[in-house]
């Protein structure tokens, strides 16, 4: 891929896009997607939380998962920073602590793809931050 | 935190929690003066002299899940340690601005780290909100603006897991032209 150097070339890059972007919508809705949350507030950023979310981003379309990944705030478990909020279509939601690289390709690889359970899992009393 | 980008995506944090739709990171590397600044203005819905007083107080948090909020201490702390400082202005209604000061050439000035990731990241994980980053050296100066991108972009939504990396290298090959980034 050439360099990506001025809003022209992002335009060019949107048509591509596009085309494949289309592809995928017509095959199914958006909550047939899986969901990603990273918590990234002060604790989550500083225990590397950035790392966790660019991971994601970048090795889910890779293995051609459908997924939307999103930055939330603090989900109340700063001890177990980074966290993550996992849905996968028509499930609750799951949240895993201690998320790091090569626990992300964990629970891309079992819990996305497989829907196996992995270590990790912060259960008790779960709400979303949006509860709050 | 160990780089300057990291507390750039905290600090912006805030003020999509405060409703901001515009937020602007200007930094602006002066070598002459040996100063390196950050600024961070958003038009949130700003804060009353009291709470500004508070915000600078680790124990102080507006959020309900714990009882401690370090985002704007650590940057202080940061500053302080590199011979700078950190200020809040901020009117009700208005908007908040963070300015941020550190000397330059301090050996503790922390490094900026990965910008473009960090606003690659924030664009496309707050597609409700604007932002605008100018990073200028010496002279020459980069912005990026969300809306000019959300332009070209045209039916493409900014959210698309494809378009954080577009945009990482969109900024990464702007900052290496103008010699920010080596």
């Amino acid at each position: 891929m050439s360099k990506i150097k001025s809003l022209a070339d992002l335009k060019k890059l949107s048509g591509e896009l596009k085309s494949k972007i289309d592809l995928r919508e017509k095959g199914d809705n958006p909550e047939s997607l899986v969901q990603v949350k990273v918590g990234m507030a002060t604790s989550g950023i500083a225990s590397g939380a950035k790392e966790v979310f660019n991971y994601f981003a970048e090795e889910l379309p890779k293995r051609n998962v459908e997924a939307v990944v999103s930055q939330t705030g603090d989900m109340g478990y700063c001890y177990a920073e980074p966290t993550i909020e996992v849905i996968l279509p028509g499930q609750e939601p799951i949240v895993f602590g201690y998320v790091d690289v090569k626990k992300a390709d964990e629970i891309i690889e079992k819990y996305i793809k497989n829907g196996e359970l992995v270590d990790g899992i912060i259960p008790q009393n779960y709400e979303t931050i949006d509860d709050k | 935190m160990k780089e300057l980008s990291l507390h750039i995506l905290d600090i912006v944090h805030n003020s999509v929690s405060a409703g901001a739709n515009l937020v602007q990171i200007i930094v602006n590397e002066d070598l002459a003066e040996n100063n390196y600044d950050i600024q961070i203005r958003d038009n949130g819905k700003g804060m009353p002299d009291d709470i500004v007083k508070q915000v600078i107080d680790p124990f102080y948090t507006t959020r309900t899940t714990r009882k401690v909020g370090l985002g704007i201490s650590l940057f202080k702390q940061n500053a302080e340690q590199a011979g700078g400082y950190l200020k809040i202005e901020s009117e009700l209604g208005k908007g908040t601005d963070v300015i941020v000061r550190f000397v330059h050439d301090n050996i503790d000035r922390p490094v900026m780290g990965d910008i473009a990731g960090v606003i690659s990241m924030m664009v496309c994980g707050t597609p409700k909100a604007d932002f605008i980053y100018s990073h200028s050296v010496s002279g020459s100066q980069f912005v990026f603006d969300s809306r000019e991108v959300k332009e070209a972009l045209g039916d493409v939504s900014v959210s698309s897991p494809e378009v954080v990396n577009y945009l990482k290298e969109f900024i990464n090959s702007n900052l290496e032209e103008l010699q920010i980034i080596k």
